[in-house]
């Protein structure tokens, strides 16, 4: 009975014959039965690529579009065991959105094995491969040198090889390295010693994998108890469930939630199978404590010394999406069982992963890895990831699509304490609005080039003037001319645009008054951003919905013939996208009613919310 | 957990207990798919200790297409009286007006309408957000890159392509309100993680997975159990009884068993580690066509 779980990550560049080694020790590891043998073998005539004879590959290539392609997309997880260890095997495509893949991988294994062509040598992918599995914190590599028979066996390629990836490990700092020349087609040093390699010494694949350490947490650390969820089954029971991570937790210690001055003592680790003196590291418990404190899904239960919580964080960030990250941008971050939304407040610079330097950028593109700075909503309790996997590492959210579109790793963490301290001051929104006796707002309008936003507005503010209101626009064309003038119409500088407008509109906020805001602000996310600038409730999205054909014929200023003409790029409704809000406070339909009658339905608006009398 | 308790199954245990909480965590109306076989009782199992000593938070949802085994239908009730557990059973009422039945039914047609059809109907009128199965990425290969969490689209369907990339022990469980979850908890288990834990927990499966002299036809080359008076017999079929055990359990009439002595369960994990096929290979629906499994995800199937 195998006593250890081993996972590991197996990369390689296109062709490197990856599929094919895996195959092979599934297959000699007796994880292939009979009738999937007997599959392989029909396989091998459809879809092979070895004349006569098994190709192992397809063992392992999975979905049916693959096989036809012969090509694999995505991360797969293969099983096997011998009598000493049960492997979980992660084999990360190396091509297509390899960055994406390879992170996934990696980020649970310990153990790396990297695929190098001995006729190929270490290619820049290869380099890259290794790279990116040691920034997810493998510090293990087994290179194996495959396709020897084609280098004549020869041992020249295979020393020049481990040479070069036992240099670049060196300079990733701190790894073990194995390397190995293997044929995996005929199964040389997969498990089994070769006698066509008479001065090769060293051990077999699945020896170096079955004599891999596996790093043991540090029983004596502290330990940290994310809450998932609260069990409350009756009045008498109160647990709080879990997978301990850190240090081992017995009965007995005293813990904290983390970020709170009250403790209490562990008085029961309840289970099923009866009631536990002490639990490991990656045990899943359930905790009874002695006095009732507060805590729910998301804290973190701590033994001293306990963590502080944080809102400001720098991490190695893995972007994953084909929309890029810019600053300004919100997302929703998981670490451990607490959710947050975070904005990005910086990009310090993109990885090369060829230099392993890092060179400045204004945004993230899909497969790229960069330094980010995050603020967050709610303080959260994390280590750096070379503390803790578990707590140091956290994926993004994207709040529109909800895909996964990021993975970060917390290299800094900046003390709650010493964020850039707010000041505090005694006059504050409250007093300067009700000195000019009105509630203060955002009129946010959106809509197309020439959907009469700015007309729109402009009557609006001349009632309110009327009114004795005190107001402010904040108009488009006239910010570019100035606060905003270093700005282009990229995605990036568009992002850049709005988050610069929702802070002054907050500011005005502050000050008291009623913010007429008129930007095309084509992303939803942008405006989502804005609007969790204010308080809830002061904040009114304006959708001043004309079709686009519509603002073509009026085209105030002549943008959509030069857009149309190929003059202008990134023009919004003709070659860049304009995402209608799902759910303004106000659509004003412009093909139904004339400006006037729209200004007016703002003005009872702003009457039924109570912001004006 | 006994002291003998294998260190890798005691990390398996831990990691599907953690992706229990984190699915009752997320989700609003989750549901639990019981299947009767084995691995949902370990899913069962896991998911009475996940919360105990609170009661599990998941209602069962048995799809019964009215051809499982009687023992299973049996076994289901006892299970849900002992534990007094929440039990939903769901039959597709249009198939079983039409009377589908795999002997008249091409079983591609006959596992879409009892069981994919019936699934999406029962998922839909419970209006669950959630469901969670006791499927493994070993047991075929198209299950390999199933996510622990896997988000389906309106209609209950899989897109690989939009599957997200799970880093840690983070499970994404956003989704839109068309959008629901299938949860895996069970997705680094092996067949042989899953026997030895039921050894090692005393967890009570359905006796058809121990060898006991059965009724049986051999028919396309695999031995099919007359399981009740419904089975039609073809010209110069004699029922003869055999000692024989399931490796997956299913409809009777497409579930084949094999030859096996293994009475209990030391003798059905003794038999696995020595075994040469596969444990799918006793299930007819599979072998329908290339990539049948990756098809009938996309559909909705579990």
């Amino acid at each position: 009975m195998p006593e250890q779980l081993l996972r590991v990550l197996t990369c390689g560049s296109v062709d490197d014959g990856k599929s094919t080694l895996i195959g092979r020790l599934l297959f000699e590891c007796g994880a292939v039965p009979d009738d999937i043998l007997a599959g392989l073998e029909e396989d091998s005539r459809r879809f092979g690529t070895v004349p006569d004879d098994l190709d192992f590959a397809l063992l392992v290539d999975g979905l049916a579009a693959e096989r036809e392609q012969g090509v694999t997309i995505d991360v797969a997880y293969r099983y096997f065991e011998t009598p000493l260890r049960r492997f979980i095997l992660a084999d990360a495509p190396g091509h297509q959105q390899y960055t994406r893949n390879m992170a996934t991988g990696a980020s649970t294994a310990e153990v790396a094995v990297l695929l190098v062509d001995a006729t190929k040598g270490v290619l820049a992918q290869t380099r890259r491969h290794a790279a990116i599995a040691a920034l997810m914190g493998v510090r293990q590599f087994v290179l194996a040198v495959n396709k020897m028979d084609l280098a004549r066996f020869a041992e020249a390629p295979f020393a020049e090889a481990a040479a070069e990836v036992r240099t670049l490990l060196d300079r990733l700092g701190g790894h073990n390295l194995t390397a190995i020349p293997v044929v995996a087609r005929d199964g040389d040093n997969v498990t089994r010693p070769s006698a066509r390699m008479a001065w090769y010494h060293g051990v077999s694949l699945l020896e170096a994998l079955e004599a891999a350490p596996i790093p043991l947490p540090p029983a004596a650390g502290p330990a940290r108890l994310p809450i998932q969820v609260v069990l409350h089954p009756n009045a008498t029971f109160r647990g709080y469930a879990g997978t301990v991570l850190g240090g081992g937790l017995r009965v007995g210690d005293t813990v904290v939630n983390a970020g709170a001055s009250t403790s209490a003592r562990v008085a029961r680790l309840a289970s099923m199978d009866g009631d536990r003196d002490a639990a490991a590291p990656g045990d899943a418990v359930t905790v009874v404590l002695d006095r009732e404190i507060d805590v729910s899904r998301g804290d973190v239960l701590a033994t001293a010394p306990a963590p502080e919580p944080t809102q400001q964080i720098t991490a190695r960030v893995v972007w994953m999406d084909d929309t890029a990250l810019f600053r300004g941008r919100a997302y929703l971050l998981m670490l451990g069982a607490a959710t947050s939304v975070a904005t990005v407040t910086d990009i310090a610079g993109r990885l090369d992963l060829d230099r392993m330097a890092e060179e400045p950028t204004r945004a993230l593109a899909g497969n790229e890895i960069g330094t980010v700075t995050l603020s967050l909503a709610q303080p959260l309790v994390c280590e750096t990831y070379a503390t803790s996997r578990e707590l140091g590492g956290f994926i993004l959210i994207d709040r529109l699509t909800r895909a996964t579109v990021g993975a970060g790793m917390i290299i800094r963490i900046q003390p709650n304490g010493r964020a850039i301290y707010w000041h505090r001051l005694d006059v504050d929104k409250a007093a300067r609005a009700a000195l000019k006796g009105q509630r203060p707002a955002v009129l946010w309008f959106t809509g197309l080039s020439g959907a009469g936003k700015s007309t729109i507005a402009n009557l609006v503010e001349r009632r309110l003037q009327a009114l004795g209101l005190h107001t402010m626009s904040l108009d488009g064309d006239n910010i570019r001319h100035g606060l905003n003038r270093d700005l282009g119409f990229t995605e990036a500088d568009r992002v850049e645009n709005i988050r610069r407008i929702a802070e002054v509109a907050k500011l005005f906020v502050d000050a008291g008054l009623i913010v007429l805001v008129s930007f095309i602000s084509p992303y939803r996310a942008e405006r989502n951003m804005a609007r969790e600038r204010v308080a809830v409730g002061e904040f009114l999205e304006i959708f001043v919905d004309t079709p686009v054909e519509e603002c073509r014929r009026r085209d105030p200023k002549g943008l959509y013939a030069r857009a149309d003409a190929g003059q202008l790029r990134n023009f919004t409704g003709v070659d860049a996208p304009y995402e209608a809000p799902d759910a303004p406070e106000l659509r004003l339909r412009t093909l139904e009613a004339e400006p006037e009658r729209l200004a007016e339905q703002v003005v009872a608006e702003l009457r039924q919310r109570g912001i004006i009398t | 957990m006994p002291p003998n308790f294998p260190a890798h199954l005691r990390a398996l245990e831990a990691e599907s207990l953690h992706i229990l909480r984190e699915a009752a965590a997320q989700t609003a109306r989750p549901v639990l798919m019981y299947s009767i076989g084995k691995d949902s009782s370990v899913l069962l199992h896991l998911a009475r200790k996940a919360f105990h000593p609170a009661p599990s938070p998941f209602p069962l949802l048995h799809i019964d297409t009215t051809w499982k085994f009687r023992e299973m239908i049996a076994f289901r009730d006892a299970i849900a009286a002992r534990y007094r557990l929440d039990l939903r059973v769901h039959t597709n009422p249009d198939g079983l007006r039409q009377n589908v039945n795999p002997f008249d039914y091409d079983p591609g047609i006959y596992t879409r309408i009892m069981k994919t059809e019936a699934l999406k109907q029962a998922l839909d009128a419970g209006g669950y957000d959630c469901a969670i199965g006791g499927a493994r990425r070993e047991e075929e290969r198209s299950r390999a890159k199933e996510r622990i969490f896997s988000v389906r689209g309106p209609d209950h369907v899989w897109d690989p392509k939009r599957q997200r990339p799970e880093l840690w022990h983070l499970y994404n469980g956003q989704r839109a309100p068309e959008e629901t979850l299938r949860v895996f908890p069970l997705s680094n288990w092996t067949e042989l993680d899953v026997w030895t834990y039921i050894l090692a927990e005393e967890i009570d499966v359905v006796p058809l997975y121990f060898a006991a002299p059965r009724p049986t036809v051999e028919r396309d080359g695999t031995l099919i159990v007359v399981d009740d008076a419904r089975m039609r017999l073809r010209p110069g079929e004699t029922p003869v009884t055999r000692m024989v055990r399931f490796r997956s359990l299913g409809c009777y009439p497409l579930s084949a068993a094999v030859l096996s002595d293994a009475a209990d369960l030391p003798a059905v994990i003794a038999e696995m580690r020595s075994t040469r096929s596969s444990e799918r290979a006793g299930r007819l629906i599979d072998r329908d066509q290339d990539a049948s499994m990756e098809l009938k995800k996309r559909e909705g199937y579990f």
